[in-house]
């Protein structure tokens, strides 16, 4: 595989670009491979990856329904964040935190990993309080965390709104300095570069139609391109979990809603930070082309349908003038809207079935694309050695049976109320 | 903007309603003996299907009664109404 670096940007540019090698091939399907991932989005791409480069699986192939990149992992608000309170999630993020800051180094691929850190805005002392309880557990758990009082919010945000007439005051914040932002297709196409270079298929418009199980092993799946042999096969296809899982004769704590992101126009360098609003579902970073990045509630009712509706815009964009209410000046380039696998404690699924060889990937609400090299990593562990890694143990699919839930955010299983 | 028919008020927007969920889940008779696996399929496991789908919904800046909708999630179309204690088999 060509390397890419400044002397290859140099010389290429001698041949107007032209002679650049493709960056993954477009194979036709073979009859029988060794692993087979369903879902070419960026938990799909990196379990691939992963299964290559950490445990020496190559005969692996990745399905995809439309082309890779397509679904969530181009759809999303770029966040990379590990401010949780709970060990599970806590621990599992910041593993991937470390995976984040090597990412372009490891592919070889600029995913403009940018560190910019967060702010979760609080309006009450009451808030205050409970964010100084995450950010110690957080601290506890090796993550950095700091609570800022409103006079350093406002050095670091000062085009937010510190009127004094305002319904929802800044109090503070919490911030963790390490998070930040990533170039969300660049993932997509780095992971997928990787894994074709390391011999895994990279299968495009090809749907997956049925599942061959023989004595409760998985055997194969039947796709529009013909049926494929497989030893194991894994689910990584988030909002289209339980159209396969119907296939499988499953039913998973699990519900399809709709969440829509939008930009505004590009305008000139003023938000430094990933801020989220403390009052409401609001959060807001400032891309490399100068767009607002926003994105907030979901739509709030089951939906497959990939785009959005204007009421909740309408709510969320509220959110977002009662903060910044410069945004309010400023138009809307796109809107756009991608279907999230809402898990029933907000937590997400990374486990093995009842099905021998079928491992399932799914559950991760609207925190999908931080997780997408941690997800990878640990489910590609789970593939190869037909058992969960520590990393992922408390992400098991029979914790809804056992009472561990993992409930972040205390909203019991209706993830979707705003 | 969805337009959701309610069949106590006549036809009102989605900004007078509060989404309910799933309506066909049905809670278990509480003078049998329940298992566990039971309150699982009961509180946690969901069809979400695509096409399709039974749910309830609540009137809640109107007559503030729970409804059932049958609604498509693809399309999002709404096929028919009914009263809360209608289709309850």
């Amino acid at each position: 595989m060509q390397k890419y670096s400044v002397f290859s940007l140099i010389k290429n540019a001698f041949s107007d670009h032209q002679n650049w090698e493709v960056a993954w091939k477009d194979p036709t399907p073979k009859k029988e491979y060794d692993v087979i991932i369903i879902g070419g989005g960026g938990h799909g791409l990196a379990t691939a990856y992963y299964l290559a480069k950490e445990h020496n699986i190559t005969n692996v192939a990745i399905i995809e329904k439309g082309w890779i990149g397509g679904g969530n992992v181009g759809r999303n608000t770029t966040i990379i964040r590990s401010n949780y309170m709970h060990d599970d999630n806590a621990l599992f993020s910041e593993f991937g935190m470390d995976l984040w800051r090597k990412m372009s180094q490891d592919l070889n691929y600029n995913v403009m990993f940018s560190p910019r850190g967060i702010i979760n805005l609080a309006h009450s002392d009451a808030q205050m309080n409970a964010y100084s309880r995450r950010g110690n557990s957080m601290r506890l758990n090796g993550i950095d965390a700091v609570l800022l009082n409103r006079e350093e919010v406002q050095k670091r945000i000062p085009m937010a709104d510190f009127s004094d007439n305002v319904r929802f005051p800044i109090f503070g914040g919490l911030m963790q300095p390490s998070a930040g932002t990533a170039r969300h297709d660049a993932v997509a196409w780095g992971y997928a570069r990787q894994a074709d270079s390391m011999g895994v298929d990279i299968i495009q418009n090809c749907e997956v139609t049925g599942f061959d199980v023989n004595n409760g092993k998985i055997v194969g799946v039947r796709t529009s391109r013909g049926d494929i042999k497989a030893k194991k096969v894994g689910l990584c296809v988030a909002g289209s979990t339980n159209i396969l899982a119907e296939m499988l004769n499953m039913t998973l704590p699990i519900e399809t809603h709709l969440l829509q992101a939008c930009v505004s126009e590009p305008v000139k360098p003023l938000l430094d930070h990933v801020v989220t609003f403390g009052a409401g579902h609001f959060y807001c970073s400032q891309s490399d082309k100068g767009e607002m990045v926003m994105g907030g509630d979901l739509d709030g009712y089951n939906s497959y349908s990939q785009r959005g509706n204007l009421p909740t815009l309408q709510h969320v964009l509220t959110e977002g003038i009662a903060m910044f209410p410069f945004l309010s000046k400023l138009k809307m380039l796109r809107t756009w809207g991608g279907i999230m696998d809402m898990s029933m404690d907000g937590s997400p699924i990374i486990d093995k079935t009842h099905i021998d060889g079928l491992y399932l990937n799914c559950g991760w609400c609207y925190g999908g694309f931080k997780a997408t090299p941690a997800s990878g990593w640990t489910f590609a562990h789970t593939i190869a050695q037909d058992r969960v890694h520590e990393l992922n143990a408390g992400y098991s699919l029979n914790r809804f049976n056992t009472g561990d839930l993992i409930d972040e955010k205390g909203l019991g299983t209706k993830t979707w109320i705003s | 903007m969805l337009y959701i028919f309610c069949p106590h008020c006549g036809l009102r927007s989605q900004n007078e309603f509060a989404y309910g969920g799933d309506a066909t889940v049905k809670r278990p008779e509480l003078n049998k003996e329940i298992s566990d696996q039971e309150w699982n399929n009961f509180v946690y496991l969901r069809k979400s299907p695509r096409g399709k789908h039974l749910e309830l919904w609540h009137h809640i800046s109107g007559c503030r009664q729970w409804i059932k909708v049958e609604r498509d999630t693809s399309t999002h179309e709404i096929f028919k109404t009914y009263k809360a204690d209608e289709l309850t088999e």
